[in-house]
């Protein structure tokens, strides 16, 4: 309660939109920004408005234009079972971008706590949590899925968990790095010295201070986790057929390449394409935002 | 008024844990006294100074004093309230009034928070957010003589002195009966050094407070301090009125102190005790008098004995042979 | 004889608000074999002026009139960076308010020693008995067990020492020291100047040693230069500025020195209003906007003539400042 007396106190909404403005002017200066906030932008529009850019259900069998090329009927062609492909790039990139998401927000958010915790917490609790990261990013990611993939079975939320297991550790260790670095700092200590409570400290003093980077590298994160749910789907450990995802649309395109490579393209394009925004996005927030950076230039 | 001090300290001792598990295994004395048998009183609209050299344990003093610091032994008595032994939640009134200042003037203020939530947070801290805080941060604001237009920068956009005014306004903020003042002119130019001091001074005389500052400028002391001390590895080696010290000092280290002070006077001509050699480590302490290691004036007897406390005049010393007034550079018995 | 000469000198920055004009027309001599002192508050052009001098002005920066003669026929502005970096370290040194600046924590402080020396053609027996000799100079004890310490092996006040030590070690023509004690202990300061005086006497070197601390350049220095808002506002010698300043500006800063009082006063004196913003200089004289002598003829470049010796000051009040106002 007291928290939010701060915040709403007072909405200085209008200095917050010319520094959004301002920085989303110098993310679009650069060639490479711009590329990448447009595929990205095109990436959540698509998966967000998939039932309005298509009139096709992506599961719908159709026996009768199996392998069709892709025409104006079928824009990007239909597969061995005759559903649209379109459609199902539309629909798997809602599967991609929500596991993305989730997992990357669910790992960032679960990183920063325990980070919090052991940066600020007493020294035996930070050595405890230390052994749990380092123990969890031991394991090789692929092996790491496949043994949890085979003893839960397949299944979306599976992915999920794999993604935040492996990356919660490497978000926790920077946050503790700098929790640690800003616990001696004097505004921290100014603020101890008022009587501020713990958790006011770490939210207030410490988090705004070290949460920039971590969001910037997050949001480079996003294409190796993009890549692992198709990888997992891929192998069949991801999503269950027929439920589309951009990695079961490279697996129907694996096994009839010879015949009909449209079904590939279908399944790798949007892979590439999303890759290579949040990449470009992620590297131009970085210069951006970071000052060393910016002042070297 | 009551007899009694705004804050007694007695005997108070911190300790910081030095060294791995395995030599306190070894039998080993674990950790360094940082503070080492510190007593000393503060009146109501007080002054006090503490200077010595870095390392001697002036600051550790302070935040110990606001509770950053565990106490050891020793007990601390502040507006008839023992303080040594609160938990956080206990002590976190008692900071409202007994606010700290910090050396950096920029660095202790959060950089992420406007002047308007950097001065709103004490009120928010202590849950009187209830009060009209625009109103509250203007009164502050004009309390320490900055615009009104400056509630809206961020604390990097501020000069020294600017940050330095909303270091002290935060610190008013909640109408606080001593402010612990670590360095408050360090960093700031001589012109503004003058305006801090004498907002500081200026308080003192409107809201009764008492201050407690730190620093190493000793022509600063003798302009607003009533009382000082003089520490030395974690003790007072001196303590007395500020004018007699100036005029006598009766410890060797007390007056080597004020005589190494540059003085803007090219034609001055300087009888300096020059100090030899380094500050002892704390971890090392020398035996005896532990300044014999450097005193102009050590005698076989300070090596051995650790001195007794004396009292002239208005001062308190530890020494076995004090400067008398008359020969300052000679040694005197005891 | 003139080692350095600094002649109108003007930087210039490019910063998002416009052209900022770091320092104007800045004149400064220092003579052989004497150590001068420049005393200014923050913003007053101190560490342009270092820079400058050493030709590590900033990408934005830039010199836009002026020159910087070193031994009568060098004009700093216009060397290359290679014969800038040749003259870096030999001819010129640096010593800074943070030691470690000059020291790598991962060398031994024997080796960084000899490391200087690389151009000197001794031997490595050479090398260390002449850095051993060098640290018995800024007495460092012992300093043949020290030489293979690490710089973190060392006090405060020892690794400033030996900072000065390095700096020295290739007997340079100039030293410029930028606030060496300001970081220190009074003890240590008072040391630290008494073994810079001993240095420069021993080596014969120039000393251009830059302090906010009016006590440490009144005890130091045997000439001294007033700067404010990037120009020279007084220069002359230590005892002509502190006993007979001549510029308000001077005067009070000299004022709010509190070593200055002699008693205790209730208000400690101050100066009203605030530096000029350098992107829009104001007319005429520098410190006008904030001087009580203002009037007409200050919104005129006051003159820049010696009245009495090598006694300077920019204003055109400078004769009636005696009579004047009371600092």
């Amino acid at each position: 309660m007291l928290d939010q007396a701060l915040t709403d106190f007072p909405p200085r909404r209008r200095e917050r939109l010319a520094a959004t403005k301002n920085a989303l002017k110098r993310i679009l200066r650069d060639p490479l920004g711009a590329i990448g906030l447009t595929l990205v932008v095109l990436a959540v529009v698509s998966a967000v408005f998939a039932g309005v850019l298509t009139n096709y259900d992506p599961n719908r069998i159709s026996p009768m234009v199996r392998f069709a090329p892709a025409s104006l009927q079928h824009l990007l062609g239909t597969d061995h079972l005759g559903r649209d492909l379109f459609a199902r790039m539309l629909f798997g990139g809602r599967i991609a971008l929500s596991v993305a998401v989730g997992a990357t927000a669910g790992s960032l958010i679960m990183g920063m706590v325990l980070g919090l915790i052991a940066g600020y917490g007493p020294r035996w609790l930070d050595n405890i949590l230390l052994l749990i990261f380092d123990g969890a990013k031991s394991f090789p990611t692929v092996m790491l899925a496949l043994t949890l993939v085979t003893l839960s079975g397949p299944s979306l939320l599976a992915v999920v968990f794999v993604v935040v297991l492996v990356s919660v550790p490497g978000y926790a260790r920077i946050i503790r790095t700098q929790t640690l670095v800003m616990r001696s700092a004097e505004h921290v200590i100014a603020a101890r010295s008022m009587g501020a409570s713990t958790g006011r400290i770490l939210r207030v003093h410490i988090l705004p201070n070290i949460v920039g980077p971590i969001l910037i590298l997050a949001s480079m994160d996003v294409p190796s986790v993009v890549a692992i749910e198709a990888g997992l789907s891929f192998l069949g450990l991801g999503v269950r057929p027929p439920t589309a995802s951009w990695g079961t649309i490279l697996n129907d395109g694996f096994s009839n390449i010879r015949d009909s490579y449209w079904i590939l393209i279908a399944g790798g394009l949007p892979i590439v394409l999303t890759t290579l925004g949040f990449t470009f996005l992620g590297e131009t927030l970085r210069d951006v935002f970071d000052v060393r950076l910016r002042e070297r230039s | 008024m009551s007899a009694e001090p705004l804050l007694s300290v007695s005997d108070v001792r911190v300790r910081f844990p030095s060294g791995s598990s395995l030599t306190s295994l070894a039998g080993k004395p674990r950790g360094i006294e940082a503070v080492s048998g510190v007593s000393f009183t503060l009146g109501r609209g007080e002054t006090f100074a503490l200077v010595g050299e870095s390392g001697s344990g002036k600051t550790t003093l302070a935040r110990t004093l606001n509770g950053l610091q565990a106490v050891a032994t020793g007990s601390i008595r502040f507006d008839g309230q023992h303080l040594v032994g609160l938990s956080e939640a206990q002590m976190k009134p008692v900071r409202g009034r007994m606010p700290m200042m910090f050396q950096d003037p920029v660095g202790s203020l959060s950089p992420r928070l406007s002047v308007r939530l950097l001065l709103a947070e004490p009120f928010v801290i202590h849950g009187l957010s209830k009060r009209d805080l625009n109103a509250e941060v203007a009164r502050l604001l004009a309390l320490v003589g900055l615009p009104r237009d400056l509630a809206d920068r961020y604390p990097h956009q501020l000069s020294g002195g600017q940050a330095r005014r909303v270091g002290v306004a935060r610190a008013i903020a909640l109408d606080p009966v001593l402010v612990l003042a670590d360095e408050p002119t360090a960093g700031l130019d001589v012109s503004v050094q003058g305006e801090v001091l004498n907002l500081l001074n200026d308080l003192r005389d409107r809201m009764g407070l008492s201050i407690l500052i730190i620093t190493h400028n000793l022509h600063v002391v003798r302009q607003i301090a009533d009382r000082m001390a003089v520490m030395y590895l974690g003790r007072f080696v001196e303590q007395g009125e500020t004018g007699a010290m100036f005029r006598a000092p009766h410890h060797p280290y007390t007056a080597a102190l004020l005589s190494a002070n540059p003085e803007p006077d090219p034609d001055k001509i300087h009888n300096r005790i020059v100090l030899p050699a380094e500050v002892p480590s704390l971890v090392a302490r020398p035996s005896g008098c532990e300044f014999h290691t450097r005193c102009p004036c050590a005698q076989p007897l300070c090596a051995s004995d650790v001195p007794p406390p004396v009292t002239i005049g208005a001062s308190r010393l530890t020494c076995h042979f004090p400067l008398s007034v008359e020969a300052p550079a000679a040694s005197a018995s005891a | 004889m003139t080692l350095l000469s600094v002649k109108d000198l003007s930087v210039a920055f490019h910063t998002e608000g416009g052209r900022l004009e770091a320092l104007k027309r800045v004149n400064l001599t220092v003579p052989a074999n004497r150590i001068v002192g420049v005393v200014g508050e923050s913003g007053c052009g101190k560490s342009t002026l270092i820079n400058a001098i050493l030709g590590l002005l900033a990408d934005s920066g830039e010199v836009t009139s002026g020159e910087i003669l070193f031994e009568g026929d060098k004009d700093l502005t216009r060397l290359g960076s290679d014969q800038m970096r040749a003259l870096r370290g030999q001819k010129i040194a640096t010593v800074f308010q943070d030691p470690m600046g000059a020291l790598n924590p991962v060398l031994s402080v024997g080796r960084q020693m000899r490391d200087i020396q690389y151009r000197s053609g001794l031997s490595r027996q050479q090398k260390n008995e002449r850095s051993i000799d060098m640290l018995r100079k800024v007495r460092i004890p012992d300093p043949e067990r020290r030489l293979v310490q690490f710089p973190h092996e060392f006090s405060g006040g020892m690794k400033q020492r030996i900072a000065i030590a390095m700096a020295l070690m290739m007997e340079p023509a100039l030293l410029i020291a930028d606030e060496p004690t300001t970081a220190l202990d009074a003890t240590l300061e008072v040391a630290t100047i008494e073994l810079l005086k001993d240095l420069q006497r021993d080596i014969g070197c120039s000393v251009l040693f830059i302090s906010h601390h009016l006590g440490v350049i009144a005890e130091l220095c045997n000439e001294m230069v007033v700067m404010y808002a990037g120009e020279v506002v007084e220069r002359g010698t230590t005892h002509e500025i502190f006993h007979n300043a001549r510029h308000p500006y001077t005067r009070k800063l000299l004022a709010c020195d509190p070593a200055r009082l002699s008693r205790r006063e209730p208000r400690l004196p101050t100066i009203a209003g605030t530096l000029p913003d350098l992107r829009n200089r104001p007319q005429g004289c520098i410190f006008q906007p904030r001087c009580e002598l203002a009037d007409e003829v200050c919104r005129m470049a006051p003159p820049d003539a010696a009245f009495e010796g090598s006694h300077v000051a920019r204003c055109w009040h400078a004769e009636a400042t005696m009579a004047g106002v009371s600092p």
